[in-house]
């Protein structure tokens, strides 16, 4: 292999991929905008926006001797953060705001529900003189995040307004604090960004399928065979390219995600590694579009075959997968891109270091994949890309 | 005896049941400027394409300049330069950058390239324009570049498969000197063309083509003798009862 050959294809593929709008845009631009926007929607500009969920009451036990219980209950709803509470009149008039997605909950506290916490505290040992009484939640079941996160924050406050004061019981086993953890919020944004240097990465195999199959409509393939240049030549010509083309997409990811607010957690080292898996993973993404160029006659077909790769790969490698169901979840494993993101969601959110059994493993198994993958794109151009 | 540059014997190319070539003999020397003559679809760009190492042929055998082409295609890719029919250059980069790929392909040293492609670019009158994209170019332009990046590495011997289609006659002209010149040098051409004007003007020998089978060789004066014809149109019509160029 003679580096004067690779570097001049290497260089006129780079210049192809500057000087032509469509493929500039998929490389560098799309994906920085992805950022951008993504950013933008999810990240914290403006101050990170904490979910919350706006919560209807029905208080049905107003004005009683009991009625301090049910004040307290809401007072503490409302003191959690989380819970945007508003008084209803009655039932007929959550429940309607409820369906129309006004609120996302509705609590109806029953007019004995003062008078239940009182018995309980008469006498907590004894269950047969407690008044019992039940507080009804409704939970819009449209939002997946209202289902999960709210019943658990009602109980929690429910269990606080009514066991507020300590019963002292000896137990055997004490729940010991040796520290202190300072657990920092994450934005969606930042979950999301572990996912964004893989899914920029992907998209080069259109570019490499659509490269391929032009150049070889053009007689430019057949031009480069009448010349010393080897397969090999051409082949890690394109490699290389790809590989600098990776290198600035993490860069430029990397970059204006840091100025919409992403914070990864690790070091410096981090970073270093996550321009390498990248790298290496860029190596597959020539791989598949090597394979998208042999089963394909013209660039248009090249394109087709290329999302038939880049669509599992986005899905169950990237934050597109974010919310997948738990089938999808099941065979996420199969696809490169997941581990990428996987040993970046290590990196960056985990603060996992780059020698971690997790990464290092992550890194082993693209590197396996991608020496596969380009194994076989080799293969298959040189036996039926040329034509 | 010299060792002829190109020797073909009994070469025959089949695509399935279409015989493209179908036993072809010739023996090019050093130095000399031979012209394949014949009309669109007889068999002279799949002869140059079996030469170049792009086809293998289906039997017989082919050397160029003493190698076989089908066991040293590398050692023959570093002597030929050849410039396709269809025009084939990299759509976004210069004329300059085109011409510089090939001779970094073929390994030329930075100096010798430099100083190759400003001479080939100030020979076919693209200087001024060396710095534009190829896209921007008009098809006689294009035409020259496809023709240069075939010479920029100062090969021994050179295929040309139809340099001047669709050139306009002051192109025309202009690339037919620069073919002299490299006549000149001693390179060894073959020339692909279906312009009778051409091959008499530039050729040492014609061989003329049909349904893939040699069916004249010889200097274009020799061959007009021959077949007591004004020109090499005419020997044509003779063998074959039709012209060269259908409505031509």
């Amino acid at each position: 292999m003679k580096l004067q050959r690779v570097s001049a294809l290497s260089s006129k593929s780079l210049k192809t991929i500057i000087r032509q709008p469509a493929a500039l845009f998929m490389t560098i631009l799309f994906p920085l905008v992805m950022t951008l926007v993504f950013g933008a929607s999810f990240g914290g500009i403006g101050g990170a926006q904490e979910t919350t969920f706006k919560m209807g009451v029905v208080n049905l036990d107003l004005g009683g001797n009991h009625s301090h219980w049910s004040a307290d209950f809401i007072g503490n709803m409302s003191q959690t953060g989380i819970l945007d509470v508003r008084a209803y009149p009655d039932n007929a008039t959550g429940q309607h705001d409820l369906s129309e997605g006004s609120i996302q909950g509705l609590i109806l506290i029953p007019d004995n529900f003062g008078e239940s916490c009182d018995s309980f505290w008469k006498d907590p040992a004894n269950p047969s003189v407690w008044v019992n009484a039940t507080v009804e939640l409704y939970v819009d079941s449209a939002s997946m995040l209202a289902v999960q996160a709210v019943p658990p924050v009602v109980q929690d406050v429910l269990a606080n307004a009514v066991y507020s004061r300590q019963i002292s019981v000896p137990r055997p086993v004490q729940l010991g604090i040796p520290s202190l953890v300072e657990a920092r919020k994450f934005t969606t944004y930042d979950y999301f960004v572990p996912g964004l240097f893989a899914f920029a990465a992907i998209f080069l195999i259109m570019i490499v399928a659509q490269s391929f199959t032009l150049d070889r409509q053009n007689g430019l393939l057949r031009r480069l065979a009448t010349t010393p240049v080897t397969s090999s030549e051409v082949i890690g010509a394109e490699a290389v390219t790809y590989m600098v083309v990776a290198v600035v997409q993490v860069g430029v990811v990397f970059a204006m995600a840091f100025l919409m607010g992403f914070r990864p957690v690790g070091s410096l080292a981090g970073i270093f590694m996550a321009f390498i898996l990248v790298l290496v993973f860029a190596l597959c993404s020539v791989g598949f579009g090597l394979i998208s160029a042999s089963l394909a006659k013209d660039p248009g077909t090249a394109t087709g075959i290329a999302f038939i790769f880049i669509m599992p790969l986005m899905f169950l490698g990237t934050f597109v997968g974010f919310a997948m169901s738990a089938a999808m979840k099941a065979i996420e494993w199969l696809v490169p891109s997941w581990y990428v993101t996987d040993a970046l969601t290590d990196l960056f959110l985990r603060g996992a270091k780059i020698t971690s059994l997790s990464v290092l493993t992550d890194l082993a198994i693209v590197c396996l994949w991608s020496v596969a993958i380009l194994g076989v794109g080799v293969l298959l151009f040189g036996r039926y890309g040329k034509r | 005896m010299v060792e002829p540059a190109i020797a073909v014997h009994s070469l025959v190319k089949k695509f399935e049941d279409v015989t493209a070539v179908g036993g072809v003999d010739l023996d090019i020397s050093p130095g000399e400027l031979f012209g394949l003559l014949g009309p669109n679809g007889a068999g002279k760009t799949t002869i140059l394409n079996i030469l170049a190492g792009l086809l293998e042929p289906t039997s017989g055998s082919a050397t160029v300049g003493g190698f076989d082409v089908r066991k040293d295609a590398m050692r023959i890719r570093e002597l030929i330069g050849v410039c396709p029919q269809d025009t084939a250059v990299y759509e976004y980069l210069t004329g300059r950058e085109n011409v510089e790929l090939f001779g970094n392909l073929h390994s030329v040293n930075k100096e010798k390239l430099r100083a190759s492609v400003k001479t080939l670019l100030d020979k076919v009158g693209l200087s001024r324009d060396a710095d534009r994209r190829v896209g921007k170019y008009s098809g006689g332009m294009r035409r020259r570049i496809n023709l240069i990046m075939a010479l920029v590495h100062d090969p021994d011997i050179l295929f040309l498969d139809e340099p001047t289609a669709a050139m306009d006659p002051q192109s025309r002209r202009a690339v037919w000197d620069f073919i002299r010149e490299l006549k000149g040098k001693g390179k060894t051409v073959i020339l692909t063309t279906h312009y009778m004007e051409e091959a008499e003007a530039l050729c040492d020998r014609v061989g003329v083509i049909d349904h893939g089978r040699l069916i004249a060789l010889g200097a274009p004066g020799e061959l007009k003798a021959k077949f007591g014809a004004k020109d090499l149109e005419e020997v044509f019509i003779q063998i074959t009862g039709r012209r060269i160029r259908e409505g031509a």
